[in-house]
């Protein structure tokens, strides 16, 4: 069922993510819930993968356990050869790896765009030129640069979904985390933002973890998707997408395009 | 920014932001007016109701007096150190409660129980207990605005938003830095809310306060007045009183343009 691998260069790459038997059990009032069963998953340095399945699945579990959000029930979270946990405390250093964008922009309102991006430079005591030099820069990079000086209310969704990724990308993590990032946009700006994180993430060399439960996003976006399935949430499978970059609009009217979202559709009907 | 409209497209003067500059000198004279009918109308005695000129009169007089502002700066003075203790305990107590939940647990019925007790009731015990100086009225202002500062905080530390906090996180934050960049500047619309509030519970503390101890301050010259069957120079200290307030309300509202620009409150 799955697609055959075109690019056997990313194989021999090194590990940015490494997952073991990491699972997630919420306590309840009855009887505990298993958000997660135990899963195993590697992601390569340089790979953009992204997780779909029906709500309930815990793809966001996933997400957050990854970013060190949650901490795992059982198991262990290796960022770029780190362990994530130790001592029950989160790791600086590994979470450092490590930029996260949530489906809202989750912009500071107090704060204007290029304070809101500069933020974790600030808080990792870069000095005031190296920040503004940086933080211009990166603004370009998500084609907002005439915007740094607005409030996050000024500007529409897309932007400030920009502006959260700049954030994100701002103190150079190898890692981008990203939960529905664009579930709250409309479907033309969607599909904009899609080929923009395509050229953001070609332009910057990171491994992208995206959530999504949109089919043809992941189809356009990624170079493997791995689909999962609820009660209790696993991994169901999980299918190389072998299109050449930078992919365009135009590719998700192909018979090949088309041939990968109806396998995956047909899936997540019959385990949802 | 383009004026608003009326449903049908047209600009309306009735939705216009200048309709209270106009209607309210237009109200004001309207029952100033009011007011001068009925005195000349009914005869009624100068010493339970003066006209509108003998109320100015007496107001003019107050402005000249250097004693009279010596009385308002003490009520300032009071009032502005009360409410300073109120914001310090209100904002930092609110700090700690919002965030530990068994602090909040612990201190709530005890909290609950100092709201509830008429606080002016205690003003007399304050007399008794900090002597007939300024330290009586600074203590009934604090106590006064302090609730209302307390409550806005907490409720400001606790709606600090989710999706936020899981910014921080993911940017592992420290304690302190949570606290100075995002719990503080998202609670700051609460806090100065429960400022604007406190600000005028406040100065009403400090003129009871004053009310029933002491030689100073705009309470006690109201008294005074009151005891010398001079109504008119009652009528003009009120009006001191209220324009003190408006200082002190107007005072808070420039704070929130200064302090969270970025608030949709700030823009009203």
């Amino acid at each position: 069922m799955a697609v055959v691998r075109v690019d056997p260069e990313t194989d021999k790459a090194p590990v940015s993510v490494q997952l073991s038997g990491v699972s997630k059990t919420y306590p309840t009032r009855g009887a505990p819930v298993q958000a997660l069963s135990p899963t195993d998953l590697s992601v390569k340095s340089g790979e953009l993968v992204v997780l779909i399945g029906p709500s309930g699945c815990g793809k966001t579990t996933l997400l957050r356990l990854i970013a060190g959000l949650i901490k795992p029930t059982s198991g262990t979270v290796d960022i770029v050869g780190t362990n994530l946990w130790r001592n029950n405390r989160r790791q600086g250093d590994a979470a450092s790896e490590m930029g996260v964008v949530f489906q809202e922009a989750n912009l500071f309102p107090w704060l204007s765009i290029e304070e809101n991006v500069a933020l974790p430079l600030q808080m990792r005591g870069s000095d005031k030129a190296d920040r503004s030099r940086r933080v211009q820069a990166l603004l370009d990079l998500v084609g907002i640069g005439g915007f740094g000086q607005r409030w996050p209310r000024e500007l529409s969704g897309g932007m400030r979904q920009r502006a959260a990724i700049a954030r994100a990308l701002s103190y150079d993590p190898d890692i981008l985390l990203m939960d529905e990032p664009f579930g709250a946009l409309d479907a033309m700006t969607r599909d904009t933002m899609n080929i923009e994180l395509q050229r953001i993430w070609m332009e910057t060399s990171k491994s992208v973890i995206l959530v999504t439960h949109s089919i043809s996003e992941a189809v356009f976006l990624a170079d493997r998707i791995i689909l999962l399935s609820p009660r209790p949430g696993r991994i169901d499978s999980s299918y190389d997408v072998p299109f050449s970059r930078p992919r365009t609009t135009e590719l998700q009217s192909t018979i090949e395009f088309q041939t990968i979202a109806s396998t995956l559709r047909k899936r997540l009907t019959e385990i949802s | 920014m383009s004026e608003p409209t009326s449903p049908d497209g047209r600009s309306s003067f009735l939705d216009s932001k200048w309709l209270p500059w106009v209607t309210t000198p237009v109200l004001l004279l309207a029952m100033i007016a009011t007011w001068q009918i009925y005195v000349s109308r009914s005869g009624v005695s100068a010493f339970i109701l003066p006209a509108p000129m003998a109320v100015a009169h007496a107001w003019i007089d107050l402005l000249g007096s250097g004693r009279a502002w010596h009385h308002v700066l003490m009520t300032i003075y009071a009032t502005l150190a009360g409410f300073a203790w109120a914001l310090v305990f209100g904002v930092g107590l609110g700090t700690l409660i919002g965030r530990i939940r068994w602090l909040e647990a612990t201190l709530t019925p005890f909290i609950v129980a100092t709201q509830v007790i008429p606080k002016v009731a205690l003003v007399p015990l304050f007399i008794v207990w900090f002597g007939f100086g300024i330290t009586s009225k600074v203590i009934v202002a604090a106590v006064l605005a302090f609730f209302p500062i307390l409550t806005n905080t907490v409720l400001g530390v606790k709606s600090v938003d989710a999706g936020h906090q899981d910014v921080m996180t993911s940017l592992n934050a420290s304690r302190w830095e949570i606290f100075r960049r995002l719990e503080l500047p998202s609670s700051m619309p609460y806090i100065i809310t429960g400022m604007e509030v406190g600000i005028v519970l406040s100065l009403i503390g400090a003129i009871v306060g004053e009310y029933l101890g002491g030689a100073s301050g705009l309470g006690f010259l109201l008294v005074s007045r009151m005891n010398a069957y001079e109504t008119d120079g009652l009528f003009a200290v009120m009006i001191h009183m209220t324009l003190l307030g408006f200082v002190f309300y107007f005072g808070i509202g420039f704070l929130r343009r200064m302090l969270i620009p970025w608030h949709q409150s700030a823009n009203m």
